[in-house]
């Protein structure tokens, strides 16, 4: 099997997974549901520094890379904080 | 050595990235699912760093700090109100990092085949995603006009334009050296971008922010495949459905399909068509008489939308449903989904004013409830309580699920004037005999409220 048609598998699986694993989530935690895949999406970071340090990257490809290292780091942080200050808010009665 | 170390990283961090969502399904548990999250992607950038052809470090660590340096603040001095706006500009920066390694990858490793079909997918998702998102923060942060922006023939202009780049994109995998038609894909695809979001107005901003979220995670996913990479596979998959679902439930609590709020360019036919609205009596109350009405009743539900985050008045929200509560008067909230500017912004704007979250329920649960309540206060809604929607089958929004607060025994708004919504559409809630109209600001209405009820306290 060629490592593509592993990818596509994988994919198909990872997203019935994710269809499921969402439709659990309480339309109460929607908006911290949302900032908090936007920074696992920011795993792209992983591509950017195979990009950016690759030993036989020329400028151009380092320039780029860590463009897209400093996006995805920002996207990273900024998500998982404001996922956590936000979630921080959401309390029961008399957990004031 | 590490080069057995890293792929196991890489499955814990594909395994956190799995349990960070499972977590996220009740509030007690959310913050572990942030924590997964963080491990997982710390485990991940960790095992890339580690691989033998990572050689050089110095460059990736500034720009690590640089992006923390910029992220940190943006996420711990922005106001909550503020959530809608800093989700758009996050997802175009995401959107700029895969369209950016997508771009270096093509020049440097002249790849052909499975992989360039996989990069051009991943740039077309990610050039289009940035431009659109900074359209859509331009909306929301209101530095662009929030309605719609319409023009005869649009439709057929952005397919058009879409298919250019589409036409693009598949002449890049035919020639020998793509490079040269690369930077008028990238001009389309930005342009599409650009397009896509100007005939998108605020009440629509739930599904298409959603959506963005689904393209950016698609895009990650095909930079899976490009490198050949399943964790970014598996984590962009779970980041794309996660934006569908959410888009589908948005699109589901308007009775919309994607098509609609996509090409339909909502609010701005329906206004020249209903035009004119007869002249009708309302009935209005000051904020004395509703205080009281309010003290006397034993069930409140409020319906916030919104009109409650443009003017801030969630605290002195939270200050009325506190004196309420002391007395004995069962005060909820009903929310409905596509309230706001994107999924759970009522959730947020309500928690943030220290609202306890068993009080505030979902459409479903609540509609039930409102025969039996004594009043339904609504606050900065308009269109998901119009009962049109119920009982006028020719209504642009006929068949949208609502909150049926007309079932209510006594129905207040808060409203600045008779202005429609943003639908354009009259409410026949507003002319009912049990309606009272509150006319004022949000914020200074609710003040008086507060006032009202403390001083009928001492009386």
């Amino acid at each position: 099997m060629h490592s593509y048609e592993v990818g596509l598998w994988i994919f198909l699986l990872a997203a019935f997974l994710g269809f499921e694993l969402i439709r659990r989530v309480s339309p109460l935690l929607h908006t911290p549901l949302m900032s908090l895949t936007n920074a696992i999406s920011s795993i792209a970071v992983v591509g950017a520094i195979l990009v950016a340090g690759h030993k036989d990257a020329s400028t151009l490809a380092k320039v780029l890379g860590c463009l897209a290292v400093t996006a995805s780091t920002i996207n990273a942080v900024g998500g998982y904080l404001i996922t956590d200050r936000t979630l921080k808010m959401f309390k029961k009665r008399g957990e004031r | 050595m590490t080069e057995i170390l890293y792929p196991i990283l890489y499955l814990f961090a594909a395994a956190l990235y799995i349990l960070a969502l499972k977590w996220m399904n009740s509030p007690a548990t959310a913050r572990r699912g942030v924590w997964a999250g963080e491990t997982g992607m710390l485990l991940a950038v960790v095992g890339t760093l580690l691989r033998f052809e990572v050689v050089e470090y110095h460059w990736i660590m500034l720009a690590f700090l640089v992006g923390a340096a910029i992220g940190a603040p943006l996420a711990l001095k922005m106001p909550m109100t503020a959530v809608p706006q800093r989700t758009a500009i996050a997802q175009a920066f995401g959107a700029l990092a895969a369209a950016l390694i997508g771009t270096a990858e093509l020049f440097e490793a002249r790849p052909h085949g499975f992989t360039l079909v996989a990069l051009t997918v991943e740039m077309l998702l990610g050039y289009v995603t940035f431009t659109a998102s900074l359209v859509a923060f331009g909306k929301l942060q209101e530095l662009l006009p929030g309605r719609p922006m319409t023009y005869r023939g649009q439709n057929i202009a952005n397919l058009g334009v879409l298919a250019i780049a589409m036409a693009l994109g598949v002449a890049m995998n035919q020639t020998v050296d793509p490079t040269a038609i690369f930077p008028f894909f990238v001009g389309f695809s930005l342009l599409f971008g650009v397009l896509l979001i100007m005939p998108i107005g605020g009440a629509d901003m739930p599904t298409v922010i959603a959506l963005l979220n689904s393209y950016a995670g698609l895009s990650a996913s095909a930079m899976g495949f490009a490198f050949d990479n399943k964790l970014l596979i598996v984590a962009g998959a779970l980041d794309g459905s996660s934006g569908l679902i959410l888009s589908i439930i948005m699109c589901r609590a308007m009775n919309r399909s994607f098509t609609n709020v996509l090409f339909g360019a909502f609010g701005t036919l329906q206004t020249s068509a209903k035009g004119e609205v007869e002249q009708r009596p309302v009935r209005s109350a000051s904020p004395e008489e509703a205080a009281s009405i309010l003290d006397a009743a034993r069930s409140v539900i409020i319906v916030p939308g919104y009109g409650l985050a443009v003017a801030q008045a969630q605290h002195k929200l939270r200050e009325m449903y506190d004196i309420l509560s002391k007395r004995g008067v069962d005060v909820r909230f009903a929310i409905h989904p596509v309230a706001g500017r994107m999924p759970g912004h009522m959730n947020v704007l309500l928690a943030e004013a220290d609202i306890p979250y068993d009080k505030m329920v979902e459409m479903d649960e609540i509609n039930g409830e409102f025969p039996m309540c004594d009043v339904a206060l609504v606050i900065g809604a308009n269109d998901v309580v119009n009962p049109a929607a119920k009982n006028d089958p020719t209504s642009p929004i006929a068949g949208m699920p609502i909150l049926e607060v007309d079932q209510a025994r006594t129905v207040m708004i808060i409203k600045r004037g008779m202005a429609a919504g943003f639908a354009g559409i009259d409410n026949e809630l507003y002319y009912m005999d049990k309606t009272l109209m509150l006319f004022g600001d949000a914020k200074s209405f609710v003040s008086s409220l507060v006032k009202e009820l403390g001083a009928q306290v001492a009386a």
